[in-house]
């Protein structure tokens, strides 16, 4: 009824006067002023214009813009209480139903009604966000190709006005972080089944990203980049460990993820098209069709590029230190968190020299000198599977990081006189446990440098792991028994004890000091198993164990797979062990046809190949390891 | 411009034992919430702040034990608006309706039309809108230019001011303090200066200007520690 009503009214207004501007403006001050002395009639037709929505004819467009246009001048005259109706249908409006003309007269009443008065300012704020989301009708349509343009067209628009209230009210600032948290669209898994809201997701954290690189980002970035992570963390540990494992033997399970990854990156690397005939991916198979997790895979990934452009304009650097201080307060205390700190590993990969050394030196702080236990050892453990993990990091940097851990165990040391009490010094034996992980995974390519080689030697390792707090016993048995060996290969270390590992995974000292965290069995840079993510960004940057040369690895002759592993071996030892990493990309290239024959050589079958390769003492290490991610550890 | 006075404080600030290690530290950081934003016991808002006598001695108060309070002065250079004050900002955007000015760089205000007072005609050249006055020509307002108004009223929460250029003594700061050169930078030239005007000029921009200029690279100082003491 409104609705016709104005239409009619206002457009034969409009055709028979031919109002300017100013005069609409007054005409429309007047319809606002009324309201107050009782007559509303031309107030209840404005309201009526508001509604219009549904597929427009350009007339009734021209009376809304007109509309719009009128009340950006009249905004001093919108009272909250007496126009509340008016107020309302404004800030219900959605920019995504209508077309450019609409939408820039719109958001000139949201800057205008913001910069009128601060009561507002909440409100225009909270509809910009808003329409950060399309609505759920339109998401298929925006899917499309075509859809972009109109995202575009919308979004650009919806930041611009943004920036313009802040520039208006430099206070907004403040609020819009906040009205940006507040908003964020909340992950229930019930809900995500649907497609469409999973895409809104994705929009909203573009959103938040743009905000952080757009021109309002010293006021609001360091929020957004936050809220980010917390996004990605809560959608991490969303994802139960059941979703991972729903075959019934788990460490099948991850000796066939390792072996699909394995395959995944020769074939990658060679060519992409082959991908396709692979087996199942590791995704699919470990994290089956988990909706949430394609979620958080592509949200990730979405993060991944933007730390890439971030790189490209010269502001990592910034960016790395509120990604850090959020790492630090959020990611380092999740209990077990799976997938989230892939993003601190990436952007250390973009920066090995600054961010890559910063990460390192931020964790041994943290383990040297915390308060809390359970935050220094889940620092200790992050730094161990960082330090193993990164290809990007030069071994003399290794080096020197391992050095600051030996000499405060020593310290430790030092200072106790008791027995073994896995409980009592749970940190010790967690820095312990973190030293030979390490040097399970950098051994040879430490001793392979002369300087880092006399380096290693002289490191007090022996009094720190014989000491009668007995490390070698409390910390896991697969991680002992694989350092031990390579130790003893390097003449690094030798015990006069023998050790019987009866190749335990873990053992009930390990339990004990790993406490009910069981930070014993975090190795959070383990590979990682979303699909996206670490194809395209991780793996590059990655050490997998298999392409780890251990110190024992070339002298091994009674091995089965002799002749394999010696191939294997020297192929990597030029490519992939080269610790300069990014440098040797045109090597790992060349080396390319011969690792793939290597391959080949192997006839690897996902699953007869893991007893075939696994089986042997040299491959043992990843499947014993890598079940920081089963439910045992829970 | 009114509305900006340094005060000395007695504080007691309460710290949390967790924050017992670094107690001046903790200490900074309570003082810096108090920042860009409205305090009722301040009645204003906190620029700036600088603790100058740190007392040795804390106490564990009963009532709100485990915390312990540190009693300390403070110096505080608050901003807090009244209705009628003067108030000196920076013309952001200026149209018909209204003119939006940010003052001290944080605090956004607002002037709608009505309280534009006659003797100023809205003008529009190129797109660029401009408030001339009526009675002197060089008197204009236009995007850039520091203008003096009155304060009408204050929203404490987001710092919103609403003000009026009725009173005669409102307007651009430079034409008020005499500085023509000031207020119209661009189109100055073509016209003729009256003679010794110019030595007054220049005096106007040393004597009348230099405050508010000190007063906002003060306050951009201010600012900067205090990031610096947030990180």
């Amino acid at each position: 009824m409104g609705v016709e009503l104005a239409h009619n009214g206002e457009c034969h207004e409009m055709e028979d006067v031919n109002f300017s501007d100013s005069e609409l403006v007054y005409h429309v001050r007047d319809a606002l002023i009324s309201v107050q002395t009782g007559d509303s009639d031309s107030y209840h037709q404005l309201v009526g214009v508001m509604h219009h929505s549904e597929r427009l004819a350009p007339d009734e467009v021209a009376l809304l813009v007109t509309s719009l246009k009128a009340l950006s001048g009249a905004v001093s005259y919108i009272d909250n209480v007496h126009h509340d109706s008016l107020l309302n249908s404004i800030f219900g409006m959605s920019l995504w139903k209508y077309g450019p003309d609409v939408m820039d007269a719109l958001l000139e009443l949201i800057i205008a009604l913001a910069a009128s008065n601060g009561k507002y300012v909440d409100s225009c704020l909270d509809m910009l966000v808003s329409n950060f989301m399309p609505p759920m009708y339109l998401v298929n349509t925006l899917k499309q190709p075509r859809g972009l343009a109109k995202k575009e067209q919308v979004l650009s628009r919806v930041h611009t006005a943004l920036e313009g209230i802040v520039d208006l009210i430099p206070m907004a600032a403040s609020r819009l972080s906040s009205v940006v948290v507040h908003r964020m669209p909340t992950t229930f898994k019930k809900d995500l089944q649907k497609d469409h809201l999973m895409y809104r997701t994705e929009v909203y954290v573009e959103n938040i990203l743009r905000l952080e690189s757009g021109a309002i980002r010293e006021f609001v970035g360091s929020r957004m980049l936050m809220a980010v992570v917390d996004m990605l963390i809560e959608l991490d540990v969303a994802i139960g460990w059941d979703d991972i494992l729903q075959d019934d033997s788990c460490k099948g399970i991850f000796a066939i993820e390792l072996e699909d990854a394995d395959e995944v990156a020769a074939d990658d690397d060679n060519d992409e098209n082959d991908y396709a005939e692979l087996p199942r991916t590791l995704n699919r198979k470990s994290l089956g069709k988990n909706i949430v997790a394609d979620l958080l895979d592509s949200l990730m990934v979405q993060t991944f590029e933007h730390l890439e452009s971030c790189a490209r304009n010269k502001r990592l650097g910034e960016v790395f230190e509120t990604l850090l201080d959020s790492f630090m307060l959020t990611i380092l205390n999740t209990y077990k968190s799976k997938f989230a700190q892939f993003v601190m590993f990436y952007a250390c990969a973009l920066d090995p020299e600054k961010c890559g050394v910063k990460f390192a030196n931020t964790l041994v702080d943290r383990f040297v000198c915390s308060d809390n236990a359970v935050t220094r050892m889940s620092a200790v453990a992050y730094l161990a599977s960082y330090l193993a993990r990164a290809k990007f990091l030069s071994a003399a940097f290794v080096a020197s990081t391992l050095k600051r851990l030996v000499d405060w165990c020593l310290e430790y040391c030092e200072t106790q006189n008791g027995e073994m009490n896995p409980k009592a010094h749970r940190v010790f034996y967690s820095g312990c446990q973190a030293i030979m992980y390490v040097l399970c995974f950098r051994m040879r390519s430490l001793m392979d440098v002369p300087r880092l080689k006399s380096q290693l030697l002289v490191m007090p390792l022996g009094p720190v792991l014989k000491h009668k707090l007995d490390p070698l016993k409390v910390c896991l048995p697969s991680i002992v028994e694989e350092f031990l060996k390579q130790a003893k290969a390097a003449y690094l270390l030798t015990t006069s004890e023998t050790f019987i590992f009866e190749d335990l995974l873990e053992s009930d000292f390990s339990r004990d000091f790993g406490g009910l965290e069981r930070l014993d069995m975090f190795f959070p840079f383990d590979p990682c198993l979303l699909k996206k993510c670490d194809r395209g960004y991780i793996r590059p940057n990655f050490v997998y164990w298999k392409h780890v040369r251990t110190t024992y690895g070339s002298d091994e002759e009674d091995s089965s797979d002799e002749d394999i592993t010696e191939d294997f071996v020297v192929v990597n030892g030029e490519s992939f062990m080269e610790e300069e990493g990014a440098g040797s990309l045109d090597e790992q290239h060349l080396d390319l046809d011969e690792f793939d024959y290597a391959m080949n050589k192997m006839s690897i079958t996902p699953k007869n190949g893991f007893t075939y390769r696994f089986g042997g003492e040299q491959m043992q290490m990843p499947s014993r390891i890598r079940p920081s991610t089963t439910p045992e550890s829970l | 411009m009114e509305g900006l006075s340094v005060s000395d404080a007695n504080l007691v600030v309460y710290v949390h034992p967790s924050r017992s290690k670094n107690v001046s530290q903790a200490i900074l950081r309570e003082l810096s919430s108090l920042l860009f934003k409205f305090n009722e016991t301040f009645d204003g808002v906190v620029l700036a702040y600088a603790v100058n006598a740190l007392d040795k001695h804390a106490r564990i108060l009963s009532g709100v034990h485990p915390y312990f309070g540190v009693r300390l002065k403070a110096n505080l250079l608050l901003f807090s608006p009244k209705p009628n004050m003067l108030l000196e900002g920076k013309v952001v955007k200026l149209m018909r309706e209204s003119i939006h000015v940010i003052v001290l760089g944080f605090s956004s205000a607002v002037i709608v039309d009505e309280d534009i007072r006659d003797e100023f005609r809205y003008k529009s050249k190129r797109g660029e809108g401009k408030y001339v006055s009526r009675v002197h020509k060089r008197h204009t307002i236009k995007v850039g230019t520091m203008i003096r108004f009155l304060v009408k009223s204050l929203d404490e929460e987001i710092l919103h001011i609403s003000g009026s250029l009725i009173p005669d003594h409102t307007g651009s700061v430079g034409w008020l303090d005499g500085d023509v050169k000031n207020s119209t930078t661009e189109s100055n030239k073509k016209r003729k200066q009256p003679d010794g005007e110019i030595e007054v000029q220049e005096l106007g921009i040393a004597s009348g200007d230099t405050h508010s200029v000190n007063n906002d690279r003060e306050i951009k100082k201010k600012k900067k520690r205090r990031n610096a003491e947030e990180h």
